[in-house]
């Protein structure tokens, strides 16, 4: 398996981490490497054989329809919500502006 | 009188219990221990004033003749990973820096509920991705244990789960939380010679965990012995709504279920687990474990699990895929830093923070990652990968026709240096070959300290269970642990 510096440029952009040239160079033949380790996995005949989706027997819950159930994870913290922010301002999560 | 940082969980337990000393003589004892140990670099953040109010909760309850909790005087290191309210988390991670929760992982309440104190948060690999503690952004985590060749070469003390296996072997702490993916409990307590159970996926809330892999992670105790283990676990086990995979039962007594005796037992030996190049040493640990497991009354069947060689690659598409999913929340908007180059825009500032917060290894996995789930190669790679780990899954279930629980090495090797194998990838994901085979399956697995190589570094042995049978787990680790007599300590150099 072969993994081009485009490629990884791709991979990089649709990541949203930035790379630089050098770094994707240096990335193409690192990821070509373990690429080419995981096909192996192209031998096994898993015809007819379903995709794992939970390791143990589970059932999916709906918790009550009630507003706070868990006051951990219910509403009114915004304060809290917003503490490790890089920027908050009015109440929100501040970014860049992406409107012109 | 003893030094009270010899003792472990159950000897704390039991002596703050009965009176031979106070829970604050013990805080007290292991806060300087850790304040004298940082060339380990096991705590990213030490707080003893977090310990010392525990200390002071228990030893005012028992004054005032109060039931104390199961875990009251204990004090305990608590992997990065948990987020701990007020106190920084950071998953060893510069992407996280600075970030301090506002509520509490329901697996680290479940121990301050049940008594128990934080000494401090235990350095890791960074977002625990990692064998030997070397992609943590805050320094490698030193092994307080050396080889015997008279060199002075640092070793790893396995990863992720490095810190805490470090912390717990130089007993800076009598027990620690980790967390297994595909073996960051068990790896790390086979390289540092103490005890470690990941138990059943589900036991253990992930609430409030930072997430790797969320159809793999899993938290589980790190002891100095079984009984310690199975103690820790109680506490951190248990039914939680916030987490929509775990499971709806109660937590068994797990301490006061334990007995080495196994008679009736019958243990699987997987002839797949004899790898090329695996060490004499381990071999030789390895049937010392069988002819230990036939004394306590157990019957050895050897059992084949066909997909084994097909688990590592199937590990490293499910966990990078799900790793590029759960990784997207760090953007630079939230939490954690933020990267702005000067006139960029939205789209510019999510690469860059990206860019300059994760480390080389947790990078190389979102790019992984992201590849095996981008359009053309979703089929390919990752629907494959999952049918092949429903097959794998199912050798276990057949295993489980002829046995009751598995025998087999930890890991394929000791302790390796720091840097012996951090340039090639895939060396170093060769390390958990026998751990993720049942990570991918869910089992409860735990390792148990078998003996020491000519080096003179422990080597681990490992026991894999049925599904929620932590039980059957600890018993046959119990059984090990009495006849493997494991009385080996580092010397303290730190």
């Amino acid at each position: 398996m072969s993994v081009d510096t485009a490629t990884v440029k791709r991979i990089a952009s649709l990541a949203r981490i930035a790379i630089t040239d050098e770094d994707a160079a240096r990335m193409a033949p690192e990821l070509g490497n373990i690429l080419g380790w995981i096909e192996m996995l192209g031998e096994v005949d898993t015809t007819g054989v379903e995709p794992m989706t939970a390791v143990i027997p589970n059932t999916l819950r709906l918790r009550d329809d009630v507003v706070n159930a868990d006051p951990l994870t219910g509403g009114n913290i915004r304060e809290q919500v917003l503490a490790n922010a890089p920027v908050a301002e009015h109440g929100f999560f501040a970014v860049p502006k992406v409107i012109e | 009188m003893t030094d009270l940082t010899d003792l472990g969980i159950a000897g704390i337990r039991d002596g703050v219990r009965d009176g031979s000393f106070t829970a604050r003589d013990v805080a007290d004892a292991f806060i300087v221990k850790v304040s004298q140990a940082k060339a380990l670099n096991a705590f990213l953040v030490e707080t003893p004033e977090h310990a010392i109010a525990a200390a002071t909760a228990a030893d005012t309850a028992r004054a005032a003749g109060e039931t104390l909790k199961p875990l009251a005087g204990v004090p305990i290191g608590m992997k990065d990973l948990f987020c701990t309210k007020g106190v920084t988390t950071t998953a060893a991670s510069h992407i996280l820096e600075g970030f301090t929760p506002t509520y509490e992982s329901t697996v680290s309440q479940n121990l301050w509920d049940a008594g128990a104190g934080m000494l401090g948060k235990l350095n890791m690999d960074q977002f625990a991705m990692g064998s030997s503690n070397e992609t943590s952004a805050f320094g490698n985590v030193i092994s307080p244990w050396k080889r015997n060749d008279g060199g002075n070469a640092s070793l790893a003390p396995g990863g992720s789960s490095g810190g805490s296996s470090s912390a717990v072997a130089a007993r800076l702490c009598p027990g620690a939380t980790g967390t297994d993916t595909g073996g960051s409990i068990r790896q790390p307590a086979a390289f540092t010679g103490i005890s470690g159970i990941k138990p059943t996926y589900g036991r253990c809330s992930r609430w409030g965990t930072i997430a790797f892999a969320s159809s793999l992670d899993q938290a589980g105790p790190m002891a100095r012995d079984v009984r310690d283990c199975a103690i820790l676990l109680e506490a951190m086990a248990g039914f939680d709504a916030k987490d929509g995979t775990s499971l709806q039962l109660d937590v068994p007594k797990w301490e006061a279920g334990l007995s080495a005796s196994l008679v009736g037992l019958r243990v699987g030996i997987p002839k797949e687990y004899r790898v090329d190049g695996m060490p004499e040493e381990i071999e030789a640990l390895w049937q010392k474990g069988i002819e230990w497991m036939k004394d306590a009354g157990a019957t050895i069947v050897e059992v084949s699990l066909p997909h084994t060689k097909y688990a590592l690659p199937a590990y490293y598409i499910i966990a990078p895929a799900e790793a590029s999913s759960n990784l997207a929340r760090y953007d630079g908007v939230r939490y954690g830093i933020r990267d702005l180059p000067a006139g960029s825009g939205l789209q510019d500032m999510y690469a860059a923070t990206r860019a300059d917060g994760f480390g080389p290894e947790v990078k190389r996995r979102i790019m992984i990652g992201t590849y095996v789930l981008s359009a053309g190669f979703y089929d390919a790679y990752y629907t494959q990968a999952q049918k092949v780990r429903t097959l794998i899954a199912r050798d276990f279930e057949k295993a489980w026709e002829t046995c009751d629980v598995l025998l087999t090495p930890t890991a394929p090797s000791a302790a390796f240096a720091l840097g012996e194998k951090s340039a090639d990838p895939i060396a170093m994901y060769l390390n958990d070959v026998f751990t993720v085979p049942s990570s991918l399956a869910g089992l409860p697995a735990m390792s148990v300290p078998g003996g020491l190589d000519k080096q003179g570094l422990p080597l681990g042995l490992q026991i894999i269970g049925k599904p929620l049978d932590e039980q059957g787990v600890l018993n046959a680790g119990l059984a090990i642990e009495q006849r493997a007599g494991f009385t080996a300590r580092p010397e303290a150099w730190w």
